[in-house]
């Protein structure tokens, strides 16, 4: 279990390595572009399966102990221990990594990057996945950082190098703020580790054993603070999330699936992780601005969408999905924010839904934008035909059609969008009730009023959330492939669904299903864990 | 103390341990032997003084091998032994093993330089083991007039070394203000050490440190300002804003190696003699040296970072120009843990920081001037645009220089950068300077952003050559060897040190002095 855990981090990083070196001998397959994106699908394949069994041997009588520790010293000198280890709370996340990134790898072989070289993008995705699959697995603070670090360099070489229009001016955003960010959770967690009591220590479970003893109130405010702005920046929370957007948009779909499906949890995992065990008296003081924000940011998210689905708006469609983001994970930030165990178990199984919707969503963008060439919603109901039809046009008649002209499609992002806006019996749902839930009864200390007016609005949010997903469904989905009457027009019909698109796609759907219909499946391995990252919380 | 105190030698000569002071009397014998064999070798020779110097560096830098044992202490009054002019301590062992290594990858870069700008060879060589030989003999000083003099053998080469390009009037130009304004910082920091001669009666910094404890009334205002006086020649010397005004053209008009060196042993002579005076001589002057280098500490980085920021890239020389105000961005940070030191309750240990900052930047600060170098052979103005699509042309180069601006902007991968830099913000955090953590925390994102803009060229597509000229297709130079060897030993070191930062770190974590 032990060197199980510890090959999941380093396998993806020997597999960057070798990604940029020739191919071996019997190895070479079609062409040197061929033999490495199937160089990326083994290795990913080797890291899920090795998740997978890790998830088997994981015992889960026992999911709130940490297990498949690995502990030797590093860099005695600060105190840097390399401690790997899994618990309820990461060992999803670490299967939904491996999950994503291996899907994100098989779409790449069947469809390449457009761009540079094959080799670079695949060590990139690599690295990228070693990083966050790391930053999941470390119990030490600086480790930690340092793993919340390593992804920056890829995913900007990803944006900039592989991405669409204005990727640049993005990748750089998403450094710069990512950055800025993380400079000040270094200070934060430094806070933290120098003033521990018993001397200084980065290791995270002995942290969260003390649970702040030893760190004056201020301390603990001004290091829940310092580290709250990074990863908050990270999850984004408005209003530190401009950077996303952006970032989406301009991301190759690849890039997007990986950024919103894996990179943002980063970000939730770190105040649940972190925050909550580590500085819990500062947390408690900062809980109920978390909330106002977080909530702040869901009406935002839903509020910007609407605005984008709109016709005549020009909204783009990753773009949407991106400000939906903000939406959902202020779910996440507010299910945290409660400080309770219902809310953390919510924001725990919003976070791994919102992972795999969102990623399934931005597959399918990205695959509506091979076919039509835009993801503009205007230009792609004006494609269909519908909208252009006159009369019935405008308000509701028109659209883009896929459930015409690739039914499959269609009916593929249909569910990715009934899902996102939370239908019971698919994951969307739980997560954001749990965490609604945990609003209506805040943990002790913090104002049930103030609390009780958050999850009044958040509520509004989930009905906004429906309201713009609706409209982009019935924009894209429906209206008539051709006008009434008349022979198809050449060129409108699009190519289904294909079989390497299936593959991708459907073990995204399945799960989305199986959380929905059996979410004891996840709450049975988080509650545990949560109860020991939160003690002394009843509910 | 301890090791001082158990030498029970007593003589009226002050005896001499020659093994302990091995590595400056190394290269400055090899100074002297450079220049008698100039005298005497035909033209045609005169290419091997450069092997000979690099052999002289490593051979001096060997020799601190035998001195790891434990302290040695020699050239001690006969009156009282435990009072000595050269230590041999792990301080002194680490900024020595600094310089001369340092010294010796600056001689590999400079092999070339030397060859394609016809620079007089021997005279080049004698200057460069000679300012060497001050570099090293600084960190074992322990009485102010060695400093002194150490600086100034350190300094003095370095003048004619940047003024060497005999041809170049920006070479002259650049040579007269360096040695302008570095003559003007001597002066001051003498005038400080008089005065703390006059209110302490002594030179040695142990017994400064004892008489500063209690200084008579009268003489208080005249320690403190003698105090203040003294760093000024060393803050020089380590570039500190607001004694910065010379590093850009200096470096930019000087030969490139020569940047390079200046850039890696100006420093460490400046921060060695800085931890010296203040730690050593001067601990109980601490409130007023501890706020007055966290202000110059926070004023270098905001200050050199802010200009590297505003260097534009396509302005010739911006490379070596970014390198320069970058430096001057490093040794803020450099000065931190030494502004700690006055709040921290073991001194000795918070400057071990510096020193662990320091050997990270030195690897890797020379590394990204062993690149340049090689830029600059095809690209003679070196701007930044000229790296666009490096790595399409040269990849083992390109990755290097990646690895180098990211270790110098403490970014994975370049882990010991980052590391350093969290040895450096726990020195800040724990000392209570909690502004100071703030202020680097800002420059170290200004500071991402122009190492991340200038790694981002390396890997674009290289720029579409202009339609008029009838490209005539340059061959891709191949790197020079001495430059692949500079490059190739300072990447090992880089990635060494990456892997196992304990290397470095553990000066951070034991005492020092």
């Amino acid at each position: 279990m032990r060197l199980l855990l510890a090959a999941v981090v380093v396998l993806p990083l020997l597999g960057a390595g070798a990604a940029l070196l020739p191919a071996p001998p019997g190895l070479r397959g079609r062409s040197p572009e061929q033999a490495v994106l199937r160089h990326g699908v083994t290795v990913t394949g080797a890291v899920l399966a090795a998740t997978a069994v890790l998830a088997l041997g994981f015992d889960h009588d026992r999911p709130g102990t940490m297990q498949a520790e690995t502990d030797i010293g590093w860099i005695p000198a600060l105190g840097v221990r390399i401690h790997l280890g899994t618990d309820g709370v990461s060992l999803p996340l670490l299967v939904l990594t491996a999950l994503l990134t291996f899907l994100c790898a098989l779409y790449s072989y069947h469809r390449p990057p457009e761009g540079p070289r094959p080799q670079a993008f695949v060590a990139l995705v690599l690295l990228l996945e070693a990083g966050t699959l790391a930053t999941f697995a470390v119990l030490d603070l600086m480790l930690f950082f340092l793993a919340f670090e390593t992804v920056l360099i890829p995913m900007y070489f990803l944006i900039a190098r592989w991405g669409g229009a204005g990727r640049e001016r993005a990748a750089w955003r998403f450094v710069l703020y990512t950055l800025l960010g993380s400079v000040v959770m270094l200070l934060g967690l430094l806070l933290v580790g120098l003033g521990a009591e018993g001397g200084p220590t980065f290791d995270m479970t002995a942290l969260a054993e003390d649970g702040g003893r030893g760190l004056t109130h201020t301390t603990q405010l001004l290091a829940a603070l310092a580290i709250g702005i990074g990863l908050a920046v990270k999850t984004p929370m408005w209003p530190l999330h401009s950077w996303l957007p952006d970032a989406h948009t301009a991301a190759p779909t690849v890039g997007s699936v990986l950024l919103a499906g894996v990179l943002l949890k980063m970000g939730t995992y770190g105040f649940v992780r972190i925050v909550l065990p580590v500085v819990p008296d500062g947390i408690h003081t900062l809980a109920p601005y978390l909330a106002a924000f977080a909530v702040t940011g869901i009406i935002y998210g839903s509020l910007a969408c609407l605005a984008l689905s709109r016709s005549g708006a020009g909204g783009d469609l990753k773009r949407l999905i991106a400000y939906s983001s903000v939406g959902h994970m202020g779910f996440v930030l507010l299910g945290v924010a409660t400080l309770t165990r219902t809310g953390v178990n919510g924001a725990l199984f919003a976070n791994i839904a919102h992972g795999l919707i969102t990623g399934l969503l931005f597959f399918l963008v990205g695959a509506v934008k091979d076919r039509t060439g835009t993801t503009d919603l205007d230009r792609l109901a004006l494609g269909g035909g519908g909208e252009r039809g006159g009369e019935r046009g405008g308000e509701c008649g028109g659209g883009a059609a896929l459930y015409g002209r690739a039914p499959r499609l269609g009916g593929l992002l249909a569910f990715g969008a009934v899902a996102s806006l939370g239908l019971p019996g698919l994951a969307g749902f739980w997560g954001e009730m749990l965490a609604l839930l945990g609003a209506y009864h805040p943990a002790d200390g913090l104002s049930r009023p103030a609390y009780l007016v958050f999850m009044a609005l958040a509520a509004l949010g989930t009905l906004l959330t429906a309201a713009y997903l609706l409209v982009v469904v019935r924009r894209v989905c429906m209206g008539t492939p051709h006008a009434p009457g008349a022979a198809p027009a050449p060129g409108t019909a699009l190519p289904d669904v294909r079989g390497h698109e299936f593959a991708a796609w459907i073990p995204l759907v399945v799960l989305t299903v199986l959380a929905g219909l059996w979410p004891a499946i996840l709450l049975g391995l988080t509650d545990p864990a949560v109860q020991n990252l939160l003690p002394g919380v009843s509910r | 103390m301890n090791a001082l105190a158990q030498d029970p030698v007593r003589s009226v000569v002050q005896s001499v341990d020659w093994l302990t002071i091995a590595p400056p009397t190394l290269a400055a014998l090899g100074a002297l032997a450079v220049l008698v064999a100039d005298l005497f070798l035909p033209e045609r020779r005169k290419p091997l003084l450069g092997p000979v110097t690099v052999a002289v560096l490593a051979l001096a830098a060997l020799s601190l091998l035998p001195l790891r044992s434990g302290d040695r202490t020699t050239f001690c009054l006969t009156a009282d032994p435990a009072v000595c002019s050269y230590v041999a301590d792990p301080f002194t062992l680490a900024v020595q093993f600094l310089v001369l290594g340092a010294a010796l990858i600056a001689a590999l870069l400079s092999m070339t330089a030397v060859r394609d700008e016809a620079l007089p060879r021997g005279e080049y060589w004698f200057l460069l083991l000679a300012s060497a030989a001050g570099a090293a003999l600084l960190p074992a000083a322990r009485d102010l007039t060695t400093l002194i003099v150490a600086l100034e053998v350190a300094s003095l080469p370095s003048f004619a070394l940047v003024g060497l390009r005999r041809a170049d009037g920006r070479s002259s130009e650049a040579a007269l203000k360096f040695f302008l304004s570095s003559v003007t910082a001597t002066a001051v920091s003498l005038m400080g050490v008089s005065f703390v001669y006059a209110a302490t009666g002594s030179l040695h910094l142990d017994r400064v440190a004892e008489e500063l404890r209690d200084t008579a009334p009268g003489l208080d205002t005249l320690a403190a300002t003698g105090v203040a006086l003294t760093l000024v020649g060393f803050a020089f010397k380590t570039a500190a804003v607001p004694f910065h005004s010379w590093v850009p053209d200096t470096y930019a008009g000087a030969p490139l190696p020569v940047a390079a060196y200046l850039s890696v042993i100006g420093k460490a002579v400046g921060f060695s003699g800085l931890i010296l005076v203040t730690v050593r001589a001067f601990p109980s002057y601490g409130h007023v040296w501890g706020p007055a280098l966290a202000v110059l500490a926070a004023l270098t980085m905001t200050g050199g970072n802010v200009a590297a920021l505003r260097q534009r890239p396509e302005r010739a020389h911006s490379a070596v120009r970014l390198l320069a105000w970058s430096s001057v961005g490093q040794a803020g940070y450099l000065l931190v843990p030494i502004a700690a030191a006055a709040y921290a309750a073991e001194p000795g240990r918070a400057v071990g920081a510096t020193v662990a900052y320091a050997l990270m930047y030195a690897a890797v600060n020379l590394g990204a001037f062993a690149v340049a170098a090689h830029v600059g052979r095809t690209a003679a103005a070196n701007r930044i645009t000229d790296y666009r699509g490096l790595y399409a042309a040269h990849p083992p180069t390109a990755l290097a220089l990646a690895f180098f601006l990211l270790c110098l902007a403490g970014l994975p991968p370049g882990i010991i950068g980052l590391f350093a830099k969290v040895a450096v913000f726990s020195t800040a955090v724990d000392a209570g300077l909690g502004w100071l953590a703030a202020v680097m925390a800002v420059n170290v994102v200004i500071a991402l952003y122009y190492y991340l803009a200038w790694t981002a060229q390396l890997f674009r597509a290289p720029a579409p050559a202009p339609a008029a000229a009838p490209a005539p297709a340059p061959a891709p130079v191949r790197v020079a060897a001495p430059l692949t060897a500079a490059i190739a030993l300072t990447g090992l070191i880089a990635v060494g040190l990456s892997g196992a930062p304990q290397l470095a770190l553990r000066f951070a974590a034991d005492v020092l002095l």
